[in-house]
């Protein structure tokens, strides 16, 4: 060690963990549902140690087909999608991908849905028998599917209701994901927060639509989908700080995510942690760009915990 | 798989608004098997631009080169990168081609640049064979130098008779069939969607085995997002949705539910 060395003391690590719902993550990051498969697919691209929390595709009780082709178009500043929760079903996943899950030592998040709010009590309670699973979030926002998803996060009280019954049929963490296409997100928020919801997360995509104006039909075979990528970001913003403002269970938030500063522009929002989404299909290691990102920013600013970041906005 | 910083070394106009791009992207190059393909993330595109899934044509040493064809926004761009430049080069990704022919005739059909695997193909199978390439026009047939410089017989068709046979790609396997009743061949087949459900529809009859490479437009391109599935039959009859990036592109055509282009 040189003298120019001694002189600047080094700063201890900053600690990068959180922990949401119970669920202790190394650091504030995962992967938003649906974008990062069940794990396995990113073996040889990425270490699936390195992150806070693995956040599998959307589940119901059977095997879903999903959608028809085109499935997806890209836009700018993003894409769209309507894949419609393509899944090999709870004991398809239980079966096939949760072993290897369990694996990696990393905690795991598994999305649900259900075309009946039974459905998504009977999801969680086969899910809650089951070892290596850390934490449910409850999709009541998908815009792809015609029964279920988003019809049952589009009123509070079906929110509240929804939540109640699942709270009813497990244990586990439990965590809403709410739709971003409300005129107000508080109440639902807080509806979500009062049925019991340990924490929530936060956007899924945005209802959109592509024309081609040549054949004058829409390009997705669903007709509308998501909006996903760079473009909902500052959307995501506005909401997360929305709904931090009306509940003090934590926030995942996701949406337009490409790297460290939009993850640390939503934790100053008032998020704790946070998941990389559409990114991912471009660059893989973004994920692992976020986590560094963080970590030197951290230091930059003299920081020793990413939880001094949550709900630091200067206003 | 890898995902590496892939330098161009070369870029050539091969026929009208055909181009060969030459990567310097040696582990992917060392890898690469035919029938597999590399996702390119094009530089000067957006931040937010997709990925795009090319099939490689050569891998020699540490070169990779794929063949495309300027059709929009993502290949204007690509067609614009000067030797030098970088670009993130993911690869190599599916499953690629079967080699062993079991004594058996290879027989390729190429639609457009739906050639570039099979010449891919072509210098790795044991035995020489027969290579049909079709295209619209003569400015839409490629590579057959590759294959004659392999020994390999070409037959090329056109929609409007400019080089070759006048017609499509499938009437010159037609051709080839009624002529070779007793041969034993094995096609290998890439290009629209169309034509390989109507080599599937030959092989089929003749009857053959024949191989497909479907071409979708993909997103992650290992299998995560689900954009690009296609269903497939199982020997009981069920079906299941595979998907192309990862459980293909490369699939047995008997196996491919044709009548449900998802």
């Amino acid at each position: 060690m040189n003298a120019q060395q001694k002189k600047t003391m080094p700063q201890p690590r900053p600690d990068l963990s959180v922990e949401i719902a119970g669920i202790r993550m190394k650091n504030p990051v995962t992967v938003a549902s649906g974008t990062f498969g069940y794990g396995r697919e990113y073996t040889h691209l990425i270490d699936l140690q390195a992150l806070g929390a693995i956040t599998v595709k959307g589940l119901r009780m059977q095997p879903w087909e999903g959608n028809a082709l085109p499935r997806h178009v890209e836009v700018p500043g993003g894409m769209v999608n309507a894949i419609g929760l393509q899944g090999p079903g709870v004991e398809g996943f239980v079966r096939d991908y949760l072993p290897f899950l369990r694996e990696t030592g990393v905690p795991v998040i598994v999305n649900i849905w259900g075309t009946s709010i039974n459905e998504y009590g009977e999801v969680a309670a086969r899910l809650s028998d089951v070892a290596g699973i850390d934490g449910l979030e409850v999709n009541i926002s998908c815009p792809n599917v015609k029964e279920g998803g988003a019809s049952f996060g589009a009123d509070p009280r079906t929110v509240a209701e929804l939540v109640k019954a699942v709270r009813r049929r497990t244990r586990l963490p439990l965590i809403p994901k709410l739709a971003p296409n409300v005129p107000n997100i508080r109440p639902y928020a807080q509806a979500a927060a009062e049925a019991g919801a340990d924490a929530i997360s936060l956007i899924n995509t945005i209802p959109a639509m592509v024309i081609d104006i040549e054949t004058r039909r829409p390009v997705l075979s669903n007709k509308v989908g998501g909006l996903s990528g760079p473009a909902i970001h500052p959307v995501a913003v506005k909401l997360v700080w929305d709904a931090a403002q009306a509940v003090r269970i934590p926030i995942i938030a996701m949406g337009g995510i490409t790297g460290p500063e939009q993850a640390i522009e939503f934790m100053i929002a008032g998020a704790t942690a946070v998941a990389v989404g559409t990114a991912t299909f471009i660059d893989p290691s973004t994920v692992l760009r976020v986590i560094a990102g963080i970590e030197a920013y951290l230091v930059r600013h003299q920081m020793y915990s990413a939880r001094e970041l949550t709900g630091s906005l200067k206003v | 798989m890898h995902d590496i910083a892939a330098q161009v070394r070369t870029q050539e106009t091969l026929t009208a608004d055909y181009r060969c791009l030459v990567l310097d992207a040696p582990a992917i190059a060392h890898a690469a098997r035919p029938g597999q393909f590399v996702h390119l993330r094009i530089t000067g595109l957006e931040t937010s631009a997709l990925r795009r899934p090319f099939s490689i044509y050569r891998a020699e040493g540490d070169q990779l080169s794929v063949l495309y064809k300027t059709v929009g926004r993502g290949t204007e761009q690509l067609a614009r990168l000067r030797t030098g430049d970088t670009l993130a080069a993911m690869g190599p990704l599916g499953n690629g081609f079967p080699l062993a022919t079991d004594g058996k005739l290879p027989i390729l059909v190429a639609g457009g640049y739906g050639v570039a695997p099979l010449a891919f193909l072509a210098r790795h199978l044991p035995t020489q064979g027969i290579v049909m390439i079709g295209g619209r026009t003569v400015e839409d047939i490629l590579c057959v130098e590759d294959f004659t410089a392999l020994g390999w017989k070409v037959l090329v068709a056109t929609m409007d008779g400019s080089r070759g046979e006048n017609g499509l790609v499938t009437s010159l396997m037609d051709d080839w069939l009624a002529a070779n009743p007793t041969k034993n061949p094995e096609f290998y087949a890439c290009g629209p969607f169309g034509m390989l459900r109507a080599v599937a529809d030959r092989a089929a009859r003749a009857p053959a085995r024949a191989w497909v490479s479907l071409d979708k437009h993909m997103v992650c391109g290992v299998g995560a997002c689900l954009a690009c599935v296609q269903r497939l039959r199982r020997p009981d009859g069920s079906t299941w949705t595979a998907r192309v990036c990862r459980d293909g592109p490369v699939f047995a055509a008997h196996e491919v539910v044709w009548e449900e282009p998802r």
